[in-house]
């Protein structure tokens, strides 16, 4: 006697409950927004502004990210050297600290009194409180997930072709331009996608980090953060924007990989 | 609670002289325990902490256990329902809220006051002495977002001392403030008097005669959901009290 495929019976209960532990509470805040009002609320002045700036430094940092994400997941996933091997997960644990203490760690490292603001800041450069802040936080937060999507294209799509077009005689870069990221090219898209999307959701090492400015270091979540403090309404409001920007990014990612098969 | 204390004695003593026979078991009776639960603002923590520890010695029985948080957070719990017998708020603003929500058992008490003072990293590397040295061009200040009552004060004294502020970042409350001069990352930042308490030499802390133009004010009422309505009673007849007086000021704060 055959079984049909597939989970138990029993499974989905719990994954019932783990459907609507998810889902609801988006929906209960889709029902306490006040949309009558909701084009207003996202309108506001410093709304706009901490839209823009989400915006602008989010793909500012994205681009970031592939500039020294790609060569990264590259070299992690093609070599054969233990020691750097060991510092991948180093080089994730980005992942898994809550950002406040990314915020510290830059604040330790790029903050006037830190190991290297120390020397810009004799050099006349000075990068607490701006925008390039805002940044540098969203990419210590956001390059981990680009780097590790990545690295699991690069090693599924293994290094036959590579092989064969270098004994072709293409050179090493023309190999990585022509071959090896055409191949991966939803895997970056994805990993691109994510970190845009985890940039533009920055909070923590942002404010303990890059301070709150309209206009300057002021992101939607720290705008969400303020709001909440004497108009629960607009917070709502731009919080519900961010979730429908973040259902754009995962329904893109989703189909980017599932084109891949 | 001297009251309570005699009655207890003369109780007992009546006890013991009505019927010796029985009375070692009423004896080993243990007191009514009773939980307080205070709801304060959070920059009364320390304070606090230090005052329930000493109504539990005068008052056997008795626990303390806060919780501290915005005052504007702490109003919304109380509406909401949340267990509490006595609060104590930051400013006048949100203990009205608390009183037109019907939840408060008699008359707010005022209990302590607070000022802004100017915060330097102890070098004072851009060499503030007043309060218009802050609006200079080169100054890193940092101040508190006017949404939340700290900015809500330095806006109210900068345009009373007719100062243009132009910060390089609006916190989201007093200790991000702190943190950001004591890091050293601003040059200058506007915190309460008494935020200084827990900074020690990390910070220089300048006074400025302009700060008085905004004082704020610290209310304690027992509430009416309270079913310790008396021990409620008693701790806020307890805080503004000689010896509590004394622990506010000990902090920095002001007296009402």
């Amino acid at each position: 006697m055959s079984h049909p495929s597939g989970p138990p019976a029993w499974t989905w209960i719990p994954a019932a409950g783990g459907a609507f532990f998810l889902g609801v509470p988006l929906v209960a805040m889709g029902l306490s927004t006040e949309w009558s009002d909701f084009w207003g609320l996202i309108t506001s002045e410093s709304s706009k502004a901490a839209l823009i700036l989400s915006i602008k430094t989010a793909l500012a940092s994205t681009i970031v990210c592939l500039i020294l994400g790609v060569p990264l997941a590259l070299v992690l996933s093609r070599t054969q050297s233990k020691l750097l091997a060991s510092f991948r997960p180093l080089l994730l644990l980005p992942l898994v600290l809550p950002p406040v203490v990314g915020g510290m760690a830059l604040l330790a490292t790029f903050g006037r009194r830190g190991l290297l603001g120390q020397q810009l800041e004799t050099l006349g450069i000075s990068v607490a409180f701006s925008t390039i802040a805002v940044v540098m936080a969203q990419v210590f937060v956001s390059l981990p997930f680009l780097v590790l999507t990545l690295e699991g294209s690069l090693r599924s799509a293994g290094k036959r072709y590579e092989e064969i077009a270098a004994t072709l005689g293409a050179s090493p870069s023309t190999v990585l331009f022509r071959v090896t990221l055409p191949l991966v090219l939803p895997g970056l898209a994805a990993g691109g996608i994510l970190s845009f999307a985890r940039a533009l959701g920055e909070f923590g090492a942002t404010i303990t980090f890059a301070g709150s400015l309209q206009g300057i270091t002021r992101t939607m979540p720290l705008e969400i953060y303020l709001q909440r403090e004497v108009d629960p309404n607009s917070a709502i409001a731009l919080s519900m924007l961010l979730v429908v920007l973040a259902a754009v990014v995962m329904y893109t990612v989703h189909r980017s990989q599932g084109s891949k098969v | 609670m001297k009251k309570i204390a005699i009655f207890f004695i003369a109780a007992f003593a009546l006890l013991l002289g009505a019927c010796s026979s029985d009375t070692d078991n009423k004896a080993d009776e243990p007191q009514k325990e009773v939980t307080l639960t205070v709801f304060a603002a959070a920059s009364l923590t320390d304070t606090y902490t230090e005052l329930g520890k000493k109504f539990e010695d005068a008052n056997p029985g008795v626990t303390v256990t806060f919780n501290f948080a915005g005052s504007s957070d702490l109003v919304a719990q109380i509406q909401d329902g949340a267990p509490a017998d006595v609060f104590a708020s930051a400013d006048v603003k949100n203990m009205d809220k608390a009183v037109e929500a019907d939840l408060v058992d008699g008359e707010p008490v005022l209990f302590a006051t607070n000022m802004l003072q100017i915060a330097t990293p102890p070098d004072n590397p851009a060499k503030i002495a007043t309060f218009a040295d802050l609006a200079k061009p080169d100054v890193k200040l940092v101040i508190c977002a006017p949404q939340v009552p700290c900015g809500n004060a330095t806006q109210v004294v900068a345009e009373s001392a007719n100062v243009t502020l132009s910060p390089v970042s609006e916190e989201q409350s007093v200790t991000d403030v702190l943190g950001k001069v004591r890091s050293g990352e601003a040059d200058a930042g506007l915190v309460y008097v008494t935020d200084f308490a827990g900074a020690g030499d990390e910070v220089l802390g300048i006074e400025f005669p302009e700060s008085s133009a905004q004082v704020n004010e610290y209310p304690i009422v027992a509430l009416k959901g309270s079913d310790n309505s008396d021990v409620a009673k008693a701790f806020v007849e307890f805080v503004t009290s000689p010896d509590a007086q004394a622990v506010f000021a000990a902090a920095g704060f002001g007296q009402p």
